[in-house]
């Protein structure tokens, strides 16, 4: 996604002209900018945007480090040092949420590139006109909220009038209290997950299949080659950079989980907590809930650093493999 | 072999149409049940079919249309301000880094990226707002938080960067300055990309809920999807507490019933499903441009 262009060339357009009068490294500076000033204008509100909205946040996370209180603001409150982070790591919470937002997020980023790839390459196979009218009808949850979401998991999961202990009833079987009870938790996240994301991710990587240059498959097809090594031997590698910078954004995220998925669709369910509170869930709760503000600042500090280091991590051993498939 | 060639496209399209409607029906069991009489749903729990139809429920909520009427005007005015203003700071600031001939274009890249990298998160941001910036209750509140993505601000460089850099030298030869060429020749080149992004954005505002539960509690600007969090909640904890309900001397009967919950978010949800296959090849456009490298 970044540009790639040479120093040298970028800095061309905007040198002084040789043969000038030697400047100091200020002067130097000034000049440039007098020269591409009216260009910086134009990103200055963007610029200023991101520095409020994004950049002093980053500040704001040292209250991971103190206790908190509203009266005394960011800097008039005490250091604590590591404590916040002692008691998080102390009680189990720390560990459960982790676990549960790294193993679900290996799940959606399993479940959801397969299905999407496979999916892809099936709708490559049929007629445009059919594939538009699928890709219309599985691209339309993505459009709508997770609240939204929420309604129709709840019309099927209902206890006493859900579908589906309506279902399970008219077969004589036990209803389920399904917002009561963990153990099938797991399994409804991941297919709600998949239902409403396959869409999406079917397109990208749709899009990515028509792209690819169709003489490879004219000559594939005149070597008497099969629907099944065309997809491995062609579509596959030739999408593989698509599917690795989806990779590395995904793996960067492992540490951040999608909020609404895991609040409305359990309805935040205080008995589903052991199988579906993820790091944003808690810190939310400890934020608005339980009004532990340093405890959910320590955790989001936690988030955000290892977020980091993952993405960094995963960025590099892409670029070791193949440094033209890295993010940058 | 040609027999063998229909077959398995037969199966394709049979699997795709078995996929669409696993994707399709929940919403119309929603809508089913929001045209459902209550004392059915009692009898029969919810069903895809009504077997009493009724609009008692849309006729409940229209009958005192206050609070969904504010919920609309509020998302509509923060979707409309939110659109344009985020489109143009993500055009201008996406416009700069496109342009291969700036010298602080690594630096604004980088700058803009790293933000998609790391973040304070939740609570550094929520204190910003509410203790420093004191927008709790303010629409505005709804409206700064999601501004400017560095994803959208990479999709819409993505598309500029394709702009010949010969139209803009050619322009400056005419003695126009960056200011001129980026509102007369550049927003006017980037139509499709304009069209696709604001799209998304204005999707973004509709859809937003996060910073309402965050920051909203005037109730008179509560947006779509907080009341639709709102009434959500309300209900699970009425249907999970009813002794306490019962205690209180709270009568259940009187509270919205579950036709009428399941047609506020058929009536929040409804507008989306109807525009959204409109323009949905837009999208699908917008996003293969976006999604390729390079």
């Amino acid at each position: 996604m970044l540009n790639k262009v040479p120093l040298a060339e970028q800095r061309a357009g905007s040198g002084a002209p040789p043969g000038t009068r030697r400047r100091t490294w200020i002067g130097r500076e000034l000049h440039h900018f007098r020269n591409n000033r009216e260009l910086f204008l134009l990103s200055l509100p963007g610029l200023l945007y991101k520095l409020i909205f994004a950049y002093i946040p980053m500040i704001g996370l040292i209250i991971a480090f103190k206790n908190y209180r509203y009266d005394l603001g960011i800097f008039g409150s005490k250091w604590v040092g590591l404590d916040n982070f002692r008691y998080l790591f102390t009680t189990d919470t720390a560990w459960r949420i982790t676990r549960n937002t790294v193993l679900y997020n290996t799940a959606y980023i399993l479940v959801g590139t397969s299905a999407a790839l496979l999916l892809a390459i099936l709708m490559n196979e049929i007629k445009a006109k059919w594939s538009k009218f699928y890709q219309t009808a599985l691209f339309l949850p993505h459009f709508l909220s997770w609240v939204l979401v929420g309604y129709v998991a709840y019309a099927f999961l209902n206890h006493s009038d859900g579908f589906i202990n309506r279902t399970l009833e008219s077969f004589g079987l036990n209803p389920v209290s399904w917002y009561q009870n963990a153990g099938p938790w797991p399994v409804i996240l991941i297919l709600v997950q998949l239902w409403k994301v396959v869409g999406f991710n079917t397109l990208i990587y749709f899009a990515g299949i028509i792209g690819i240059n169709s003489e490879y498959y004219e000559a594939a097809r005149i070597d008497g080659a099969t629907k099944r090594q065309m997809a491995f031997k062609i579509t596959i590698p030739l999408m593989a950079p698509i599917i690795i910078i989806m990779l590395i954004l995904s793996i960067g995220n492992m540490f951040r989980g999608d909020f609404g998925l895991h609040y409305f669709i359990p309805n935040n369910s205080g008995f589903l907590y052991g199988s579906t509170d993820i790091i944003d869930t808690y810190v939310y709760r400890a934020l608005r809930e339980v009004g532990n503000v340093s405890m959910s600042a320590a955790t989001g500090f936690y988030q955000s650093v290892v977020g980091l280091v993952l993405v960094l991590t995963a960025n590099g051993i892409v670029r070791k493999i193949d440094s033209d498939n890295s993010l940058w | 072999m040609g027999k063998k060639f229909e077959f398995s496209k037969l199966f394709i399209n049979l699997l795709f149409t078995v996929l669409s409607l696993v994707v399709v029906l929940p919403f119309l069991l929603v809508i089913a049940v929001s045209l459902t009489d209550e004392k059915s749903l009692n009898e029969n729990g919810y069903q895809f079919i009504p077997t009493t139809f009724s609009l008692d429920a849309y006729r409940y909520l229209l009958d005192a249309p206050d609070i969904l009427l504010r919920a609309y005007g509020v998302t509509f005015t923060v979707t409309i301000i939110g659109a344009l203003v985020g489109l143009l700071l993500t055009a201008m600031t996406a416009y700069v880094i496109s342009r291969q001939d700036y010298r602080y274009n690594r630096a604004t890249t980088f700058y803009v990226f790293f933000t998609m990298l790391f973040s304070g998160g939740l609570v550094p941001s929520y204190i910003l707002i509410t203790q420093y910036l004191h927008l709790k209750d303010s629409l505005l509140a709804l409206i700064l938080p999601i501004l400017l993505s560095p994803f959208n601000i990479m999709v819409m460089k993505g598309f500029m960067s394709k702009i010949p850099l010969e139209i803009i030298e050619s322009a400056k030869i005419d003695g126009a300055r960056e200011f001129r060429i980026f509102f007369r020749i550049i927003l006017p080149l980037s139509t499709p990309a304009l069209a696709t992004l604001g799209l998304l954005i204005s999707f973004t505002y509709w859809n937003e809920w996060f910073n309402a539960m965050l920051y909203i509690d005037d109730p008179n600007k509560v947006p779509l999807q907080l009341l639709l969090v709102r009434t959500l909640n309300s209900i699970e904890f009425l249907t999970t507490n009813s002794e306490f309900t019962g205690q209180l001397g709270i009568d259940l009967s009187s509270f919205p019933n579950s036709s009428a919950r399941m047609a506020i978010a058929v009536l929040a949800g409804g507008p989306m499903l109807v525009i959204f296959p409109f323009f949905q090849r837009f999208f699908v456009k917008g996003l293969t441009v976006g999604s390729l490298k390079g």
